[in-house]
This record gives structure tokens, sequence and C-alpha cells, in this order.
């Protein structure tokens, strides 16, 4: 384990965040809430990457957002460097947001496409007032680009000028312009071509040398997941169910939950293909406003009991291997086998 | 005789900037029952080429088809507006990327499934909507009956991806064109929608075109797999063949590029370095050769076609490739690239010849002017004919994106 050692850079514990739903004109009454955090606790330790997966819905990036306190809790803890920051007002936060960036999914809609690609990597400098002196700003970005992988010379340029995979990479060197600690990346490669993803995943883990950044990496592809981070936390209607090493994770999912998500995915191997058996979840991820009692995945698992599973919530703890998952029936070796034959035998 | 055969097929658009080559001479058959993949990034020609094969391109006014699309027996690219109309969700269907935008959101589900139905055959009302029933039934959603009368807005995007996969199959179609059916799906519900397809293929027989950019998913469901770069088909191939012994440097890098569950966690990722060509300024020779780390100096100037892949023992496979490179120098740099070598290692490792191309692959198409310039390569070398002014815009634009 990488982390061993390490101190935690940011703490997350028991974190809420429900949106309101109101009715009404005037009064605005409350009639519900989409529970989209529910009770989520973790830690990012210093250099690491921690992924965060799960299905649209689930509530990863409204954990991410709430991490980065773009998003205020409606309950619980984060943790950063020792102050809990959670309830922190905007100008207690300005120096914090130094510290925190995050890369978005569509490299189209991020960035302002009235400006040049110098001022939206400069921007940064400007807010936080470094690098007054604009001729010195303009060489700060300059190597920004270079380390990107961006020409210099395209200083000057406007976002439409530039591929998918080049705006992505001007959405990295904004993102790391003021030598952040930790970066949030949001799904940065699920909106580019198969063989431009490459590119951005090998930048990303370079640069993590380079700076030691902390990233959190939100992705819906688990090949993605597990070829860049160390640890993984899978979440499920709001609640972490698993996490784990990425290594414990793909080699023997605890959570029948994460064995379908495994057993989804298509492997590029026809042979492997024949082979397995799928396991298809039936069904839809169920409401976040009305979510099932106890544990929240027994309407779709197939090992789920009557009795146990929609009566006792399942907490977080130790499994057979090492994983953390929250399930009273946790798979078995042979039942990880048969359904995800890419797992380590 | 195949279901669908697409000969020569090139679908030009006029614009301002130029002449957009979206598809530039594909071929491809679809047995009765087959499933073919189409692989390739956006911009590839893998969505135009199916669209034309629906007669969707014939509106767009500065579309230029020429080829030939026989389907059934029939040629489609003379048909008239109204004989396509007639064929068009009745022997072809198609399923597209987004359900959302592909089902009207003010009608029920059911309205607009009965019309799908009653445009093609005379059916009473009741009739199209028992059929309708049956069909969402057979999709999986649950109590049919009640969900005819719900919006698009009601269902999620897994079943309405279903709703959409029912309304292609009301006609009991040949040919299902499906373009990205699960793209814009979670991982589960992906894997719930390919069971689909795949269940309907084996009990209604229909023949399928999946096209997609994801290699695992023609990995599970097709039979045959047709890999696209530039408007071309560059590789093409029975699955398991192309999976296991690909011949295309662009196969072999998305096989590479990709991060997969069955390789090492720690393996390396090795991108295509640059970006996929304007299909206006595409280069010259192979299309391919700018972003080819075994690019020779003839594949700049030499247009590579379709040849038959000499395959290792099986000869029986169908296996089709276009690339320059000799088929041995192929050979040892996939084994050496399938041994974890970089493509770098690997040309290192292998002789790659700086002047020999594969002839099978040369054709006959180029030859009055092809002849000149193979024997100038192959035998005379250094006699050849002044080198070509390199064609500097295209190179440079695809090598700008190169990582440092």
């Amino acid at each position: 384990m990488s982390t061993n050692g390490a101190k935690p850079l940011i703490e997350v514990r028991d974190l809420y965040k429900h949106f309101p739903l109101r009715k009404g004109i005037i009064l605005q009454k409350q009639v519900g809430a989409v529970r989209a955090v529910d009770g989520v606790s973790f830690e990012v330790f210093e250099g690491e990457t921690l992924g965060l997966v799960g299905e649209s819905g689930c509530g990863k990036s409204t954990t991410a957002r709430l991490v980065t306190r773009l998003l205020e809790p409606t309950d619980g803890e984060v943790i950063y460097r020792g102050q809990d920051i959670a309830h922190y007002t905007r100008s207690q936060l300005k120096p914090l947001r130094r510290d925190m960036q995050m890369i978005f999914q569509d490299p189209y809609s991020s960035l302002n496409p009235r400006k040049t690609v110098g001022t939206i990597i400069g921007e940064p400098f400007v807010i936080h007032r470094l690098e007054r002196d604009e001729g010195k700003r303009k060489k700060r970005v300059q190597e920004l680009m270079d380390l990107v992988g961006l020409n210099p010379e395209h200083y000057n340029r406007f976002p439409h000028e530039f591929s998918g995979g080049q705006r992505q990479r001007i959405g990295v060197a904004r993102a790391i312009a003021l030598k952040p600690k930790l970066v949030v990346a949001d799904e940065p490669v699920s909106a580019l071509d198969v063989s431009i993803q490459a590119q951005i995943i090998n930048l990303l883990s370079e640069l993590q040398d380079e700076l030691n950044l902390t990233i959190i990496f939100i992705a819906h592809d688990l090949s993605v997941v597990r070829h860049v981070c160390d640890r993984i936390a899978v979440m499920y209607l709001g609640k972490i169910v698993e996490l784990a090493d990425a290594d414990q994770l793909f080699d023997h999912p605890r959570h029948p939950y994460t064995g379908a998500l495994l057993s989804a995915v298509p492997v590029p191997d026809p042979r492997m293909a024949r082979e397995k058996h799928r396991q298809v979840l039936g069904g839809d991820v169920p409401s976040p406003t009305n979510p099932p009692a106890a544990c929240r995945f027994h309407t779709r698992c197939p090992k789920a009991r009557d009795g146990k599973c929609n009566v006792d919530e399942p907490m977080l703890e130790v499994k057979e291997g090492g994983n953390i998952a929250a399930c009273h029936f946790p798979l078995t070796d042979e039942e990880i086998a048969k359904r995800v034959p890419t797992a380590a035998a | 005789m195949a279901l669908l055969e697409v000969r020569d097929l090139t679908v030009h658009f006029e614009t301002d900037d130029g002449l957009v080559k979206a598809v530039d001479g594909v071929s491809y058959d679809v047995e009765r029952g087959q499933a073919l993949g189409i692989v390739g990034e956006s911009g590839s020609g893998k969505s135009v080429s199916s669209l034309t094969v629906m007669g969707l391109t014939r509106f767009s006014g500065n579309a230029r088809i020429s080829g030939s699309i026989v389907f059934d027996g029939k040629e489609l690219l003379t048909a008239s507006d109204e004989e396509m109309r007639r064929l068009r969700g009745n022997d072809i269907a198609m399923i597209f990327q987004d359900p959302l935008s592909s089902l009207h959101p003010f009608y029920k589900i059911g309205d607009q499934l009965v019309e799908a139905i009653q445009a093609h055959r005379s059916m009473s009302k009741a009739q199209a909507l028992d059929r309708t029933v049956e069909m969402l039934g057979l999709v999986g959603i649950p109590e049919p009956r009640r969900r005819v009368d719900s919006y698009p807005h009601e269902f999620s995007g897994g079943m309405r991806q279903r709703v959409m996969i029912a309304m292609a199959l009301l006609n009991d179609p040949k040919l299902l064109i499906a373009d990205e059916p699960t793209t814009a799906l979670d991982v589960t519900v992906q894997a719930q929608i390919l069971d689909l397809i795949q269940r309907l293929q084996r009990e209604l027989d229909t023949a399928i075109v999946m096209i997609t950019h994801d290699l695992g998913v023609v990995a599970e469901v097709t039979d045959e797999i047709g890999v696209m770069y530039a408007g071309r088909i560059v590789e093409y191939a029975d699955k398991d063949a192309i999976f296991a012994m690909p011949e295309h440097p662009y196969t072999w890098g998305l096989l590479k590029s990709i991060p997969r569950l069955d390789s090492p966690r720690g393996e390396p990722l090795v991108p295509i370095p640059g970006r996929p060509p304007s299909l206006i300024l595409k280069p010259p020779g192979c299309a391919f050769h700018p972003r080819c780390p075994y690019v020779r100096e003839p594949h700049k100037r030499i247009d590579p076609q379709l040849a038959p892949a000499a395959e290792a023992g099986n000869g029986h496979v169908k296996h089709e490739v276009a690339c320059l490179l000799p088929g041995q120098t192929r050979r040892a740099l996939w084994a050496a690239l399938q041994e974890g070598a970089t493509p770098e290692a690997a040309l290192a490792r292998v002789d790659v010849p700086d002047k020999v191309v594969d002839q099978e692959a040369v054709g006959d198409v180029l030859a009055p002017a092809g002849t000149e310039v193979a024997e100038g390569v192959v035998a005379t070398p250094e006699n050849a004919p002044a080198p070509e002014p390199t064609p500097v815009t295209p190179v440079e634009a695809a090598h700008e994106e190169e990582p440092s």
C-alpha cells in the first residue's frame, strides 16, 4: 500500500448533502430531499490518487464538490490539513482555493470561448494576485503550456482553435497553475477520443509525480480508474459501499455491486468474452429522493436475503482480503472467478 | 449473396472550407443474421457510411455520393426517396446514441411506436398497440401495457434505449444499424442493452451493424470487425483474428492505448501520438502515416489498398489490411508489442525495410503512376524522381499535439 505512513490531506467524516425539493410559489414548503450524499467518510492521503466510481446519480460528483467546497454540506466535516472547512465562508475559503483545483469533463464548455488561452491559464494568477507583472505572468503561463504539451507560441489563440485533447490540456494547465495540493478531476477523459484518452491519462500521472499532487479521480470507466488510482471508493446511491486498494478491489471485489460493475465492463478479448458469465443487474438505480431501506442495494442484489438486507443496514467493515465493504453477504472467491474473469484467481 | 453489400462507397461533402472526404472508398458485406462491428474514432466516417446506407445523407444538398449499396438484391443509391422511405424503419432500422433526442418529447411512447407500425403496415390502431405492447415486453420494459401511456421523460436512459430498440424491431427488420447504442449509458445498463441486442439477434435472426469506438463492445457482440480511419476501412477481419493478430499499426495503437481490465495494472498506456487527420486535408499516401511510428518514406506517397493478410497457419479466416509494411515485418512488430515493447523498442528490435512496400497493398489501382513509383522505390531508390515537396501542412498539423 503506497499510502502507508502518509498523513491524510483531507478527511471527510459523515458527510451529508441533501438538496431540498420545494413546492409552492411563495411559501416554498419543503416536500422532500434528494439525498445526493448520505453519510460518506473517507480520507485522501498526500500524493495518492483516490478514485470515486459509480453510476450516474450516485453522488460522486457531489462528493467532490463538497470536498472542494464548491457546495456547502448539509452536515458532516471536511477536514483539510487539520481544519474543518465544512462551513467556511467565502472569504475564509479564498486562500484554500489555491490549494484545490478542478479539471472538468467537457473541455468544450469549461473554457471561456471569448478569452485567449493565455488569459485562461493566467487567470488564477490574477484572481489570487500573484505575478502582477504581465511579462512575468506570460512567461509563467508559457512554461505551463510547455509542461502540459502545448505549444507556448499558441498563447494568443482561442479555445475553438484547439482539438478536444488539446483543450483538456489547457484545462489541466489552468488547474496546476498555482501548484495546488489537491486536484479533483471529474471525468477528465470520458469526452475524449480513445486514442487521445491515453495522452491525457499519461500527462496526469507525469504531473502527479513532478508536482506531488494529490488527485481525486472521478470516473465511470472502471478500466481507466484501475489504471490511474491507488485506492478506490465505489459509491451507490449516496453511500460508499466498498473502499479498497486498486489491486484488492479489482482482484477480489467483495461487495456484490462492485462485482456487478466489474462484470459489466466489456472486455476487448473475444475468448474471455465468450467464457465469462456476465452478471447483468436488473432494473435501474432507485431514486435518491426515496432510497430503499437498510442496504440500498438490496432491491437489485443477487445475494440479498429477505429479513436481513432490507432490515439491517450493513456497516463498512474489513472483509476477506482487506477490502472495506458494507455488505452482509460479501462475494466469495468462487463467485468472483465466475463473474469477473479479469480478477486474479 | 450477402444481405448488404457496400462497394467503393464514397461520401464527400462540399463545404466552404473545402471538400470533406467523410467516407472515401469503403466496402463491406453483412450476411443475414450476422453482426458486423465498425470501430473508429470520431471523424473516421463510421456514422456517415451507415447514414448513407439508410439513405439519410442524400438530403443534405452538398453530399456527393458514389459507389454502390446493394441491400437484399436492390441498389439503394439509385432508389427513389419514396422507395427509401418504405425501406427505412421497415427492412432496415437504426438505433442512435442518444435515446432522448431520438424520441419526440411531446408524444406518448405508445403513440410513437404505433405510428412507426402504421407507417409501414395497414393495421388497425388496436392491433398496432398490441404489437407495441408485445415488443416493449420483449425488450424488458416492465408493465408495458401501462407504460405505453408514458412520455419519454418519464423513462430512464436505459429504458429509453430499450424503447428505441423496440421501435427499431417493430417491423421485423432484416438489418439493424446501431450507432453507438450504449455510449450514453452507465456500464451496468450498457451490459443490459448489449445482452438484449445479442438475445434479440439470436431470436429474431436480424443482421446487425454495430458502430462504436469501444473495442470491448465489439468483442462481445459482433462476428466480424472493420476498423475505420480517415474515411477508409484499414483493417477488416474476423473478430478473433483482429484481437489475436491485428496487422494494422492503427489497430495496434487502439489496442495498446486503452486501459484494460485484463492486462497487468502497472502496464503503461501507449497513446497514439497526434490526432485524427482533417478530412479536408487528408495526408497523402497512407492517411495514418503522420501518426505511425513505423512510417517509411514511400508510405508518404503510396496509398495502400485493402489486401488479404497472409494469415499464419489458418488460411480460412477472413483478414484484410491496408498497410504498406511487408507482412513479415508487421507480424514481427506485433509480436514485439505483445511482449510489452514500446513502439520505439519494437522498431529497434525489428528491421523495418526502408524502401520495400507490400506489393499486395499497393494494388493495381495505382498501376499507371504506381509502376514507376514502385519500381523506383524497390529497384533503384536513389535514382527515383526527386522527392516530392513534403506536404507540410497536414503533417505538421497532425504532429501538433504530439506529447513532448
